[in-house]
């Protein structure tokens, strides 16, 4: 190993605009309501909070090899990317001038573990105004494709969030799933889930696992240069498709598919062992292009 | 004519030989090996050990021979009690239980970090007699001297059919601990991991050994020198820059010791990246006394070390450190041998700089860890942070620490004792104080001294977010603390201090900050470190280092 | 949550338009927004924090910051989540550096 090693520069440490700044072309990123002109959460005020001047989201615009693109970038270490009222507005507003401005994509790097409980009602608005909106923009024919590789996650709300774009790629420290580790626990005891098992979390919850279950488009390096070559390369080849109850249809034929074939299993190396994979406990330790190519070899 | 008083001269064994033969009687030999069924162990620390007894219970830094504490634990109180005892580290809780319990009332130390709290009440509650605080190589002189083991309870890795004992990598203390009790009429029981038909070497022969007994899981390992990277803050990072450059660098260290912590961790992080730019590989950090800290692998892939010699081993470095003979002490089976008594005096004679962090600093820059409410010891750090006046060989930087702690015709050199701390803890307590918390202490403890960790008197240099402070070169007892103050930030201690002084300090180069070693601190990134996170590490050793899993997602 | 507001002389630096903001809220950490004020000689500080009762820590942090750096001109505004003063003068530096565009 080498010095290689401390060039990367990891999606899984970087803030919001360092991701943003490394994802797009450089220079082109333009931010809506920003710090300067935005305001902190009334409701984190009313609790005795300080809070963040963008609230914890960035929306803008830019190039993505030169590509008009439109960006929301949540900041995980800010209340754990959580959803308030402002920064849920700042999301659909985004979401709604892409619908009427018709970039090639939006790209929506969720960090976040749902709703913003401080905030309750308005929180759950805005996530719900959040789901309606990522829907019309693909409708109107816009990609909306989630980057999934913070400490935060795609947990609740936004888990669901991230299954109603069109795409997701993730990296293997990103998480995808709805209930979070702890509160499985606590409702269900740990027998049922052990949260401090953070391997197990991971082969449940991770982006190997994801990737492999197929809900996830693509796997990528920790390495925001890895997500920029992976969006461009995936935004090459993917047209979005028109709504269509068929689709839907279909889509729900492989989930109950799916469900009937592992509901039943507990750990990812079960379901990964069902897959077809020889030695499903070499996977977690697989370097990202030997997963790849695993997968492509999997019977269908 | 009066016959002379007639003493008899071999009691020690006699008192042996009737210990074993209780032993004996209750089917207990120890054939086979030395071997003792498992659930015959009450029964044989029963039998071998007596009220009053002083006895070794192996509680090491990492190593411990859980079975046998917990089994002693487990012992009738009114067959043994009144034992004093002598060990390293009270790591687990079966350690306090054996006071809590009454089998035990006395205790000679280092370190208690787990169990400080349960330490402090019970001097408060007067149910233990702390015989003193030491610093390991302290203690183990004293196994020699007033303090030698009736009794040792060890840990090995594995015994053979004669009773040879293999210890591993954790070789740590037991050395010291099996020679001192087997050569002066003592016992010694080892728990072991497995019996094999051949050891990999042979590290205690079985003439030392009298019982073994096979563990139910194998003896608990802590991993108390890993360090995730994760967690090293940018200001670490900023402190590292400045310990590099204006003191790694300025002296030449090449031969050092690390105390554990982040801020040590961000040095090591530091050496493939911001020490390598700047031109210092091979003129730094070559030979070290240190743990297999899991931070310095990407220093020793990277060219950095030649040679590290360790106190004991840490979890998940077994198969790296055999990978890398050149590096490590390892034997001819290719594991590890390490020596906690070894490495403690290369720490205290053959190093040229400890460096290391603390909780809290007075102005004359005595350190302790010692708060309110715990005692805990100090481990190696009295040891390794102080000046050998003993020491007769030069090297470049103990000669330049010379000449500026004594001037231009000094007769002697100085060790290089580096204390590195952020001018705030957690919850913004200051850690530069004007009475450390440790002269409290010694009142709750009766204790004859205050606790202090580093005398202020073998300090050389102190560096903090707000610069380096150089004592060698204060003349005074005002202008040492002044330059204490100087580094203090702005705890209110720093604030006051006498700024016109301070001023003058730093235009001599006693006191210095940032910008006058040329270091801009917005450089002070975490992009810095050649390793940002457990997984780095592992990759960096090319698989070969596996972490446990409270370090691991995967 | 408490709100301090802090002004102090500093010598007059770069004033570009554009603001610049610097960190994140998170624990231990703040964010630092600043964008240019009319007052040439002038520092103008306002801080929310969480922790509190650190008000005389607070103004011995930024005086120090307004005495060594050339702020004057500026309105800086800052998110505090109980970083220390280490924490405190990194991040001030740094944003000032951003905002006047000494870019590493």
């Amino acid at each position: 190993m080498s010095l290689s090693l401390t060039n990367r520069h990891c999606w899984f440490e970087a803030t919001a605009r360092a991701r943003i700044n490394g994802l797009l072309d450089t220079g082109s990123f333009s931010e809506i309501l920003p710090p300067a002109a935005s305001q902190p959460s009334p409701h984190l005020a009313q609790l005795d909070l300080p809070g963040a001047f963008d609230d914890g989201v960035i929306v803008g615009y830019g190039q993505l090899e030169k590509k008009p693109i439109f960006v929301i970038a949540q900041e995980g270490q800010f209340m754990g990317g959580a959803v308030g009222e402002i920064h849920g507005a700042k999301i659909v507003g985004l979401l709604r001038r892409a619908a009427r401005e018709k970039p090639a994509a939006v790209l929506f790097l969720i960090d976040s573990g749902g709703v913003r409980l401080h905030e309750a009602n308005a929180g759950l608005i805005a996530i719900s105004e959040i789901m309606r909106a990522v829907l019309d923009a693909r409708a109107a024919g816009v990609p909306v494709i989630a980057l999934v590789g913070g400490s935060c996650g795609a947990f609740g709300g936004m888990g669901i969030v991230a299954k109603l774009c069109s795409a997701i790629l993730i990296s293997e420290e990103g998480r995808l799933a709805l209930s979070g580790p702890e509160v499985i626990e606590t409702v269900a005891g740990v027998e049922e889930f052990d949260a401090k098992d953070r391997a197990l979390v991971w082969r449940v919850t991770g982006g190997k696992h994801r990737y492999l279950m197929g809900d996830c488009a693509m796997l990528v390096d920790d390495d925001i240069a890895a997500f920029r070559t992976g969006t461009t390369a995936f935004l090459a080849d993917w047209r979005e498709p028109a709504p269509s109850a068929a689709l839907l249809r279909a889509r729900q034929q492989v989930l109950e598919n799916r469900l009937a074939a592992y509901g039943t299993l507990r750990d990812g190396l079960q379901v990964w062992a069902a897959l077809g994979v020889a030695q499903p406990e070499s996977v977690p330790m697989l370097d990202r292009d030997s997963l790849v190519a695993l997968k492509e070899g999997l019977p269908t | 004519m009066n016959a002379p008083h007639h003493r008899e001269w071999d009691t020690l064994r006699q008192s042996r030989a009737r210990r074993l033969e209780r032993a004996a009687s209750l089917g207990l030999v120890g054939k086979n090996g030395r071997e003792i069924p498992v659930d015959r162990i009450i029964d044989l620390l029963e039998a071998v050990i007596q009220p009053g007894d002083r006895v070794c219970l192996e509680g090491n830094n990492q190593k411990q021979a859980d079975f046998l504490s917990e089994s002693l634990a487990d012992c009738d109180p009114a067959r043994i009690h009144h034992l004093s005892m002598v060990q390293s580290v009270l790591a687990l809780p079966s350690h306090v239980d054996l006071f809590e319990r009454g089998l035990a009332n006395r205790l000679d130390f280092s370190f208690s970090g787990p169990q400080g709290a349960r330490l402090a009440k019970l001097v408060q509650e007067q149910r233990i007699e702390i015989g003193a605080i030491h610093t390991y190589l302290e203690l183990f002189g004293r196994y020699f001297l007033d303090l030698t083991p009736n009794v040792a309870l060890i840990a090995a890795q594995a015994a053979d059919a004669e009773g040879n004992l293999y210890l591993g990598p954790n070789t740590e203390d037991t050395p010291a601990i099996v020679e001192a009790t087997a050569f002066k009429g003592g016992i010694v029981i080892a728990q072991v991991n497995e019996r094999l038909e051949k050891l990999p070497r042979v590290d205690v022969p079985a003439d030392w050994v009298d019982f073994t007994v096979l563990a139910p899981k194998p003896n608990y390992i802590e991993p108390l020198f890993t360090r995730d990277p994760a967690q090293i803050t940018e200001v670490q990072v900023l402190m590292a820059m400045m310990a590099i450059k204006g003191i790694y660098a300025e002296y030449g260290v090449t031969r050092l010791n690390h105390g554990i912590g982040f801020d040590t961790a961000a040095i090591e992080l530091l050496l493939p990246t911001y020490a390598a730019d700047l031109g210092l590989k091979g003129k730094i950090c070559t030979h070290w006394a240190l743990n297999p800290h899991p931070t310095l692998i990407p220093a020793i892939e990277s060219g950095f070390v030649e040679s590290v010699h360790c106190f004991g081993s840490e979890v998940g470095m077994d198969a790296y450190i055999s990978a890398r003979s050149d590096v490590f002490f390892t034997g001819a089976d290719g594991s590890m041998r390490s020596n906690r008594a070894f490495s403690q005096t290369a720490g205290l004679y053959a190093c040229d700089m400890f460096i290391g962090s603390t909780l809290q600093m007075d102005m004359a820059g005595n350190s302790s860890t010692a708060t309110l409410g715990r005692i805990t010891g100090f481990g190696g750090a009295p040891n390794m942070g102080s000046d050998p006046h003993g020491r007769r060989h030069a090297s470049p930087a103990w000669l330049k620490a010379g000449r500026e702690a004594y001037g231009p015709n000094a007769i002697r050199g100085r060790k290089l004792v580096v204390q590195t701390v952020e001018t705030f803890r957690e919850h913004m307590a200051p850690v530069f104080v004007e009475e450390l918390d440790a002269w409290k202490l010694q009142k709750t403890m009766g204790a004859d001294l205050p606790p202090i960790m580093i005398y202020g008197d073998d300090v050389s240099h102190i560096v903090t977010e707000e610069g380096i402070a150089n004592l060698l070169l204060c003349r005074t007892p005002e202008e040492r603390e002044q330059a204490i103050r100087g580094v203090a930030g702005f705890t209110p201690v720093g604030m006051a201090r006498d700024k016109a002084m301070v001023e003058n300090l730093r235009d001599r180069g006693i006191v210095r900050r940032a910008e006058d070693l040329g270091i801009d601190p917005r450089m002070a990134t975490r992009d810095l470190l050649a390793a940002r996170s457990v997984k780095d590490l592992v990759r960096w050793s090319g698989g070969l280092y596996a972490p446990p899993s409270r370090f691991r997602n995967w | 949550m408490e709100m301090l507001e802090f002004r102090f002389d500093s010598k007059p630096g770069a004033r570009p338009t554009d603001p610049a903001l610097c960190g994140v809220v998170g624990s231990g950490n703040l964010e630092i927004l600043v964008q240019p004020s009319e007052q040439p000689d002038c520092c103008q500080v306002r801080i929310k924090t969480s922790a509190r009762g650190f008000g005389a820590t607070w103004r011995a942090v930024i005086g120090d910051f307004a005495a060594s750096h050339a702020a004057g001109g500026t309105a800086i505004a800052i998110n505090d989540m109980g970083a220390t003063p280490a924490v405190v003068s990194l991040r001030l530096a740094q944003a000032l550096a951003d905002y006047q565009g000494g870019a590493l």
